[in-house]
């Protein structure tokens, strides 16, 4: 699921007013709101920090999954080693590259596919009809599917002998023979893709809609008098007011994509043509046991996501103060 | 004047053409799906819109796998522990970050924006460890544990954003009567929380629900699995002949009460998507 932690600055806190801060009302709170967090920022560091840094720690070490304890640090091995003429490592791995592709190709395609439709779902559910309302349940009703069950779902509609998708593209004509959605390694990126889209499209909608309907009404009817053509409308008033909710919806979504596990897990489970950085990892340390290497691979999909995430919100912020001058 | 209303007749109906297209391509999946779970497994090699004959034969096949009611009992005892722990620690941690101002306040919230972004499988192998260490492997313990990972930061920010808005006449009143800060959280907050505490504790419930890469690697046995983890499997058995009518039936009766939750409580849920996106 898309984490929907959205906001762009840090929440500045609500204090009391001056008058109330006496220091010791001041220091019995603050000590309060040490002691307050202790309890999450204990269960965070066991769950995340410690972890991240084992991971690190092990991607330098011959670790295995059946014995985690007995290692050898084994320096980069894991990462690139040239031996008997030979590279080896998850740097050398061609199958690695494949997978660093396939997560790229799926994310920047699902991400912008998902934008254009989320904005044209977004714009129907801000007009005003009748029947709005059930409309809009309908559309969240994707988004309410669990991942691996649309997933399911999706592959059942895909087979290639009784899928009715096969069926209905025969009736309409549109192909002669059934499609081998998901084993075909040409279709396979693509039927994948489009369970993604289907499944958070309705997220990134409701994202833009919520953006839609704080606009201010009077430029709309200033538009409207002047008979500016609605299109034009669109590209020169509405789309830039709702830049920054996109830009929000699509980091949220593009760091979601990138990490991608479950639905090429169970639409195509290890198939070299889709697998993501995260189906790699996971191979390698769970079905091949071999902790060090599959943890080489995980640190460096953090270390892409990291540099993702940084790439992006220094690209956003140049952008958004072009666009403010 | 004929042309004018020509084309505005034609706008509205392809308006009215895209709505159908969206509410199609929205619903039809599910739809098929349940249709589907209606069908006997005879009947699925033709391919029908509508089923000409409906039975009941996949819903007792499933029900009547131990397994799969095991992993139901497994998924609600693993959401709701989940849901209780998060927002258990929370909204103390919201009290603090929300009402006081102290040194460090920014970092921390930064640090949990940064661990609700960091990928699963980076944390996977070191999680593994410490789950093994503390004797949780194939265990829904273990589960819980591993899932704070991504229900905490976002109940966390959520609420923090909720817990912000309230009014500060409320706190100085509290103060005034000489409460401490853990009387003011459970007297005074606690109280106006509930409808923010409604709205994550269901957000986070969908997602502990609904994960699979931590509940996949960290059970090993039948009985320990979620929901999620043994719709997967399911078809696991046999290459060529997968049994997708029970598969369809499984999914229908773990994606129901989830779809009627979504749609009843629709607008809280995207007050809480939305919390501080667009106001930020």
């Amino acid at each position: 699921m898309s984490t929907p932690v959205t906001e762009s600055a840090p929440i500045p806190a609500r204090p009391l007013p001056t008058s109330y801060r006496s220091t010791k009302v001041r220091r019995q709170r603050v000590r309060a709101a040490w002691l307050f967090l202790a309890p999450m920022l204990v269960t965070l560091t066991m769950v995340a920090g410690w972890p991240l840094l084992r991971t690190f720690y092990f991607s330098f070490t011959d670790a295995s999954l059946s014995d985690m304890s007995n290692t050898l640090f084994i320096g980069l091995e894991n990462y690139l080693v040239y031996d008997d003429g030979r590279w080896f490592g998850v740097l050398a791995d061609p199958i690695w590259w494949r997978a660093v592709w396939n997560t790229v190709y799926f994310s920047v395609v699902s991400v912008s596919l998902e934008v254009v439709f989320g904005v044209i779902v977004a714009l129907v559910l801000n007009a005003e009809f009748k029947g709005r309302t059930l409309v809009r349940a309908a559309v969240l009703i994707p988004w309410a599917i669990p991942t691996i069950v649309s997933a399911q779902m999706w592959a059942w509609m895909l087979n290639d002998q009784f899928g009715v998708i096969n069926y209905l593209l025969m009736a309409l004509g549109i192909i002669a023979s059934p499609i081998a959605w998901t084993a075909d390694a040409s279709y396979s990126m693509w039927a994948v893709i489009m369970v993604d889209v289907w499944k958070t499209t309705p997220f990134v909608a409701l994202l833009v809609l919520a953006a839609l309907q704080m606009l201010p009404k009077d430029c709309y009817e200033a538009a409207e008098v002047d008979g500016i053509h609605p299109v034009k409308v669109f590209f020169r008033v509405t789309l830039p007011l709702i830049t920054p909710a996109l830009m929000v919806a699509v980091i949220f979504r593009l760091l979601d994509a990138l990490r991608v596990f479950d639905v090429i897990y169970v639409l195509t489970s290890n198939s070299t043509s889709t697998m993501s950085m995260s189906i790699y990892a996971r191979q390698q340390l769970v079905e091949f046991q071999d902790v060090g290497y599959g943890s080489a691979a995980s640190t460096l999909l953090f270390l892409i996501i990291a540099l993702a995430t940084i790439a992006y919100l220094y690209l956003g912020r140049k952008q958004l103060q072009l666009g403010g001058d | 004047m004929t042309s004018r209303r020509l084309s505005k007749l034609a706008a509205r109906a392809g308006f009215w053409l895209l709505v159908a297209l969206i509410v199609v391509i929205a619903v039809f999946p599910f739809y098929y799906a349940i249709k589907t779970s209606f069908t006997p497994s005879g009947d699925l090699f033709r391919v029908e819109l509508w089923p000409t004959r409906a039975t009941l034969a996949n819903y007792v096949q499933i029900f009547s796998q131990r397994s799969f009611l095991q992993a139901i009992f497994n998924s609600i005892l693993v959401a709701t522990s989940v849901v209780f722990i998060a927002l258990l620690l929370g909204i103390t941690a919201s009290y603090a970050l929300g009402r006081v101002r102290f040194r460090g306040r920014t970092t921390v919230l930064l640090v949990i924006l940064g661990v609700s972004m960091f990928p699963q499988v980076a944390v996977l192998s070191g999680l593994f460890e410490v789950i093994r260490a503390l004797n949780l492997y194939n265990n829904p313990g273990g589960l819980i544990l591993s899932y704070t990972i991504f229900t905490l930061p976002f109940t966390v920010w959520v609420l923090t954003t909720f817990m912000r808005q309230l009014p500060m006449e409320l706190e100085e009143a509290a103060i005034m009567d000489g409460a401490t800060p853990w009387v003011t959280i459970t007297k005074v907050f606690l109280p106006l929380m509930w409808p923010a505490m409604a709205t994550t504790g269901l957000l986070a419930f969908i997602a502990a629900w609904n994960e699979f890469l931590f509940a996949l690697t960290f059970t090993l046995t039948d009985s320990q699995r979620t929901v999620p983890v043994a719709i997967a499997l399911l078809s696991g058995g046999s290459a060529y002949e997968l049994p997708w009518a029970p598969i369809m039936a499984a999914s229908v009766v773990v994606t129901v009460p989830l779809v009627v939750l979504v749609i009843i409580f629709q607008r809280r849920i995207v007050s809480g998507l939305t919390a501080g996106a667009v106001k930020g």
